[in-house]
């Protein structure tokens, strides 16, 4: 009996030996939103996340100061809900102790879940939020998107260059920070360029609602030269099929949210030929970015969206922080420290959606593009805007 | 302004149309068993999903029918499934506690519990991912004046009204709907008189849940984008509706599903969208302060 104990008592310290002996690991957080409403964009970033890990688990893991350490990714669904990416947070920092998180995507997760990163002092960086309170005043958190006051006034020069747009119309989702800050950021730009009253509707709707007939109606009375939607895929697919059941023939503009490789199956035919600011386009790509998109869509058969190039973005600028850092010591919160000042002091990422540095909020400067739907329902490349 | 109140109107109309095909069915069942069915919002979702499924088949896939007559054959076929997906509830789920003699708070707590079950299974099941229901009709829009309209929409609007008359004369004139209405009247001295009272209930499951399946397949035509949680909001909103029109009474149901549609369109419409459901709220709620029992509502008399 007490041979059996003591072997398995060897057993058990030789298995607790093991990630100590035979190579060293890095574990890296994601909060993404699996399910809700947006699945769409967590699968993208998930999907990335295995591509990068797989490319450099395969070359023998990531070399910080001299010695290889292999990577380990741990994947939580925040449900695309605020509440759900809190307790993910939560959930990633003290149980799975993970040195670094990527996401939340959307601001409403990545605004509450930024403030528990940083109250609990572990490096965050979101791909894909662009509402600029998530990074404002937290240290300890960053992103790989540019910033709605800087894609705002994108929408709004574009709108009044290709339009000719004197009066714009906007229609916003209240509950989501990401659209409300977007659409008060552009009215406030446009009232700005075309005179006070320029956005002559500005209209809101609820979480969940589908009939959006009450709204176009009034925006439709009011005439606008253009409407600006700052919202998720799924919304704007019902957005302008039932715009267009209201009469409506003119052009819309979209955000960066609109891209996304689900919206062409949801929109169809309603959305093609309208307009979008986004962070890049996969049409037309070229580079280590064409690379990047042959290799996504050879591996899970459609065309990766700016959130998939976004994630491997802000992974790679973990990754870059932690050999900036030049050394993993084993005690987290050294490491944790570490990796935020190793972030901080990266002074340029070779991104596939742009080169990326990081000011002093922690927010990269980048450009953004506009891309048209076209025809064949791909995101063209139309123009380039940068800082 | 003057203009867009008939459209809105006729937007009302169309979105009312939903919420009275769907109160109906919480009215039926609430009528004769005294319960309400809290998955009912989610067995409209299921009927959505089958009638996605089925046009799919049909229309996508070996077949390749034509979008008109897809929706000959799916109309019927998705009543027929999501009748047969309520009645299945009833018979697992309600049936059991009501044999056990179960207080009638436990029955709406387990409806309640099948409504999650059923969104869950599905996106279990399904995935998140959203489906796009495709278009099996080719959108024509009217333009009358000022009010523009779709023939999907005036569908929406026909059917919702048509199917209210075709059931009201089921339970005023028929010996089921006879049956029916004496079981909400008194259940304990029907099945002496050798009515099947188990039977009658099928039905009544048959009658609410084929109306939500109808509901289900208009919905997804007119907002082609579904997902496991659609009908929650619009299953509670329904309810409410009836609650307001009276429920228990089908007349209540069918007005109190467009008076929520148009009190929710024209509190856009009048003041700004940011205030839509604290306006409509607090409107059904002076009506049910003034007029407790809803609209049409009886106090503990005969319902339905």
């Amino acid at each position: 009996m007490k041979k059996i104990f003591s072997s398995l008592c060897v057993v058990a310290v030789m298995f607790a030996c093991v990630p100590m002996v035979f190579g060293q690991t890095i574990k890296i957080g994601f909060n993404i939103p699996l399910t809700g409403e947006i699945p769409k964009v967590g699968e993208e970033s998930k999907y990335a996340g295995e591509m990068l890990l797989n490319e450099i688990n395969g070359n023998g893991g990531l070399e910080v100061g001299g010695e290889k350490y292999m990577l380990e990714f741990v994947y939580e669904d925040n449900e695309s809900k605020a509440e759900s990416a809190v307790t993910a947070a939560l959930k990633l920092i003290e149980r799975d102790k993970v040195l670094a998180i990527v996401g939340p995507n959307s601001s409403k997760q990545a605004v509450p879940a930024g403030q528990v990163c940083n109250d609990n002092r572990t490096p965050m960086i979101s791909p894909w939020s662009t509402n600029p309170d998530t990074t404002k005043d937290r240290p300890w958190v960053f992103r790989a998107a540019f910033l709605d006051p800087f894609q705002g006034p994108v929408a709004t020069d574009f709108a009044i260059k290709t339009f000719n747009a004197k009066k714009a119309a906007v229609l916003y989702a209240l509950a989501n920070d990401y659209s409300k800050n977007l659409a008060e950021i552009f009215q406030a730009d446009f009232n700005k360029k075309m005179g006070e009253g320029a956005v002559v509707a500005f209209e809101t709707y609820g979480d969940k609602d589908q009939d959006f007939s009450a709204q176009l109606t009034k925006i439709l009375a009011a005439k606008p030269d253009f409407i600006f939607l700052p919202n998720n895929y799924n919304e704007v697919a019902l957005i302008v099929k039932q715009a267009h059941d209201l009469g409506w023939n003119g052009p819309f503009m979209g955000a960066d949210a609109w891209g996304n490789s689900e919206l062409m199956t949801l929109c169809g035919d309603d959305c093609k030929g309208h307009y979008f600011s986004t962070h890049y386009a996969a049409a037309g790509a070229t580079g280590a970015t064409k690379e990047f998109i042959d290799k996504y869509t050879k591996l899970y058969g459609y065309q990766p969206a700016d959130v998939a190039a976004l994630t491997w973005d802000a992974i790679n600028v973990v990754l870059a922080g932690i050999q900036n850092a030049g050394k993993v010591t084993g005690n987290l919160r050294k490491d944790r420290k570490n990796l935020k000042n190793g972030i901080s002091a990266i002074t340029e990422v070779k991104g596939i959606t742009g080169n990326m540095k990081f000011d002093e909020q922690g927010d990269p400067i980048k450009c953004a593009v506009v891309v048209k739907i076209s025809d064949t329902g791909e995101f063209e490349f139309t123009e380039s805007v940068c800082p | 302004m003057f203009d867009s109140i008939f459209q809105n109107l006729f937007n009302a109309l169309q979105w009312g149309s939903f919420y009275s095909l769907i109160a109906l069915g919480y009215t039926l069942v609430y009528g004769v068993l005294r319960l309400i069915n809290f998955a009912h919002g989610d067995i409209f979702m299921v009927g959505a999903y089958i009638a996605f499924f089925l046009s799919i088949f049909f229309f996508k896939g070996d077949l390749a029918l034509s979008g008109s007559t897809t929706l000959v054959l799916v109309i019927p076929l998705t009543m027929i499934l999501t009748s047969i997906c309520g009645v299945t509830l009833e018979r697992i789920a309600y049936r059991p506690l009501r044999r056990k003699g179960a207080n009638r708070l436990y029955v709406v707590i387990t409806a309640l519990m099948c409504g999650l079950i059923l969104e869950n299974g599905n996106l279990a099941f399904l995935g998140a991912s959203r489906k796009s229901f495709p278009e099996l009709i080719d959108k024509v829009v009217y333009q009358f004046g000022p009010i523009s309209m779709t023939n999907l929409k005036i569908g929406v609007v026909l059917s919702s009204i048509i199917v209210f008359f075709i059931l009201n004369a089921f339970i005023t004139k028929t010996k089921i709907g006879m049956a029916m209405r004496a079981i909400s009247y008194d259940k304990f001295a029907i099945p002496l008189m050798g009515i099947p009272i188990d039977t009658i209930i099928v039905v009544t499951f048959v009658l609410g849940s084929s109306l939500a399946g109808l509901a289900g397949i208009l919905f997804a035509m007119s907002y082609p984008v579904l997902d496991p949680f659609m009908g929650a909001l619009i299953g509670w909103k329904a309810f409410i509706a009836a609650v307001v029109g009276g429920i228990g009474d089908i007349k209540g149901a069918f007005v109190g599903g467009f008076l929520l549609g148009i009190v929710e369109i024209m509190a856009v419409a009048v003041f700004p969208s940011t205030f839509r459901d604290l306006i409509a709220f607090s409107i059904l709620l002076m009506i049910l302060v003034v007029k407790p029992t809803g609209l049409f509502g009886i106090a503990k008399s005969t319902k339905i």
